[in-house]
């Protein structure tokens, strides 16, 4: 996978998906655009103001517990947010962000050298975040091979429209 | 193998699974709520004309019923109209309850079967033995096309229970304990199994509050280890064969704890994380504006007994709603004809439809800032319940019935260990 680069936007640990998305809005379920103008919006409203596209979230650790709620990554992928850098994820939020294409980085201590604002590139590849300001890197987990070819296509539906294509599920 | 080791390797159909291994398995139980709105309009764009096995699939109304708003009303038609063009018979209108009571209900929670919903507390079905746990709808969507999902085989952990409750200390209480002292990460990933002689003697409900609430601790799928009293509550309610499974003696667990419950007193989670657990004694005599009984976790028909209990003959304090919400149309005629909505309403609670109520911040009951809630439900996020400037402290039926009350935090048993 082709390396990410962005401008850092910094989260604590713990950061469960009421807050990334709260419940209020759940009855919103098929317009992602107005899914991604309510991230974060209770709990920290300057999200909205001070974020941009393009920019890298790094959290620490259990980023997105809570709610099994897609929303959570869905605003984040189509506010624009390039990819999610964080210690550890609760499961489904990170299988959630996986199946809708937005790229969740596992790589402990990267909080720690990084800083809201600086600028991170992520090497699928070899397996490390490094930020590019100071030029100190963290080690991250290579995702498995078919996390990879998800992601590569775009997702999960993109990638079960290929393998129907391929004649590799029947189809109904 | 662990239970979790076991039933991962009978769906992939194959010998042996260890934790890591990413495994193939075949679905037996798909179930969704509203987001099914999500998940349909995903099975569409994947161009699948018909979901795998209409049989497998359960989907309810739970979350936001009656319809709070024009948009919930919409979702609700284009999911039945989805349900019905599918040819989906398992499907619950918003008369029935919420998820993790209606489906063990009609027997849709079955020992050494594989589960997945659209909603993470899903856990809680594996106090009947079933892996069962929480996916996005993306994930479902492709769940209905396939029937199958990878999984990655988890580590288990053990947690073995003795001792005899207190008075009014219960399930709610323990695994409070146990989430405080293991915080909210503490089984990431991991399955549990709960096992031990109170486990044993533990009613099929009180089994739920454990397994429901291990989400809270980041497990992807928690077990009570399939009993006599798992197999007779089960076969009363289905006719599908099921073949129930244990866990290997020799199984591997990646950590064991044990716990006595003989000296643990009420305990609640306090504002803003489900691992800010304390003794209730610790926070007694806070104020509080709202009490509220029901949810997935504790609105099952002991939990309306010990709270009828405690309210009979008694007034909710004149500055505290109190908000009660039966987890399913049975529950809420159990309750009926035993007389407890009766004591709710004269007591001068406010009891409501069964479904989700105001635990997730839809509808029927939100906060305003400065507020306080005191509630049987399992998540006490900022803003969870409404204002990001409210508070809510998660506990027992029990104390959260005598904190309404007080108008205070008031814990049952008397409070204070001794």
């Amino acid at each position: 996978m082709e390396r990410i680069k962005g401008k850092v936007y910094k989260f604590g640990d713990d950061i469960n998906t009421d807050v990334i998305y709260p419940g209020k809005y759940l009855s919103i379920t098929s317009d992602r655009a107005e899914m991604a103008k309510h991230c974060f919006e209770t709990v920290y409203p300057e999200f909205m103001e001070s974020a941009e596209p393009g920019n890298i979230i790094v959290a620490g650790r259990n980023f997105g517990c809570g709610s099994s709620r897609e929303q959570a990554a869905t605003c984040l992928k189509y506010f624009g947010i390039s990819a999610v850098i964080a210690d550890s994820f609760a499961r489904i939020f990170y299988r959630n962000a996986i199946n809708l294409g937005l790229p969740v980085i596992i790589a402990p201590g990267t909080a720690r050298i990084v800083d809201h604002g600086d600028i991170v590139e992520i090497d699928f590849d070899q397996g490390y975040v490094k930020n590019c300001g100071t030029g100190k890197s963290a080690r991250s987990s290579k995702l498995p091979d078919f996390v990879i070819g998800i992601l590569s296509d775009g997702g999960l539906i993109a990638h079960l429209q290929k393998k129907l294509r391929a004649g590799k599920i029947r189809g109904g | 193998m662990t239970l979790a080791e076991k039933i991962l390797a009978r769906a992939a159909g194959i010998e042996q699974v260890k934790p890591q291994d990413v495994v193939t398995a075949q679905v037996d139980v798909a179930m969704s709520h509203e987001n099914a709105d999500v998940v349909l309009r995903a099975f569409r764009e994947i161009g699948v004309e018909r979901v795998w096995d209409p049989k497998r699939i359960v989907i309810l109304f739970d979350h936001r019923v009656p319809a709070e708003s024009e948009k919930t009303a919409a979702t609700h038609q284009r999911i039945r109209q989805f349900v019905l063009q599918q040819g989906i018979k398992n499907f619950y209108d918003m008369k029935a309850g919420i998820c993790h009571q209606i489906l063990p209900e009609h027997g849709h929670s079955r020992p050494g079967e594989v589960m997945v919903g659209t909603d993470s507390h899903t856990t809680t079905h594996g106090a009947f033995g079933t892996f069962a746990t929480g996916i996005g709808a993306t994930e479902m969507a492709g769940v209905w096309a396939t029937g199958e999902l990878w999984f990655m085989v988890p580590e288990s952990m053990r947690i073995k229970v003795h001792g005899t409750f207190r008075e009014y200390v219960s399930a709610k209480d323990l695994i409070l304990y146990i989430i405080g002292e293991l915080g909210a990460a503490g089984a990431d990933y991991r399955s549990v199994e709960f096992s031990g002689e109170t486990i044993s003697t533990l009613s099929v409900a009180s089994r739920m509050v454990l397994t429901n609430l291990s989400m809270e601790m980041g497990a992807k799928v928690a077990f009570v280890i399939p009993d006599e009293k798992t197999i007779e509550y089960v076969q009363q309610r289905t006719d599908r064969e099921f073949t129930p499974l244990t866990p290997d003696p020799d199984a591997t667990y990646i950590q064991e704890i044990e716990v006595d419950v003989s000296s643990l007193t009420s305990m609640v989670a306090c504002p803003h994380a489900v691992d800010n657990v304390k003794p209730v004694s610790e926070v007694a005599g806070t104020k509080i504006n709202q009490a509220l009984i029901g949810s997935c976790t504790n609105g099952r028909l002991e939990d309306l007994a010990v709270a009828a209990e405690i309210l009979s003959g008694k007034t909710v304090s004149p500055e505290v709603r109190l908000l009660v919400i039966p987890a399913s149309r049975s529950v809420y005629l159990q309750a009926m004809n035993k007389g407890y909505l009766e004591i709710f309403v004269k007591a001068g609670g406010l009891v409501l439809n069964p479904g989700c109520g105001p635990c997730l911040g839809a509808h029927q009951g939100l906060m305003a800032p400065g507020e306080v809630c005191i509630s049987t439900t399992n998540r006490n996020f900022k803003g969870r319940m409404g204002s990001s400037e409210s508070f809510i402290y998660l506990a027992s039926p029990a104390t959260v019935a005598s904190s309404a009350v007080s108008g205070v935090i008031k814990a049952a048993d008397g409070g204070a260990a001794a």
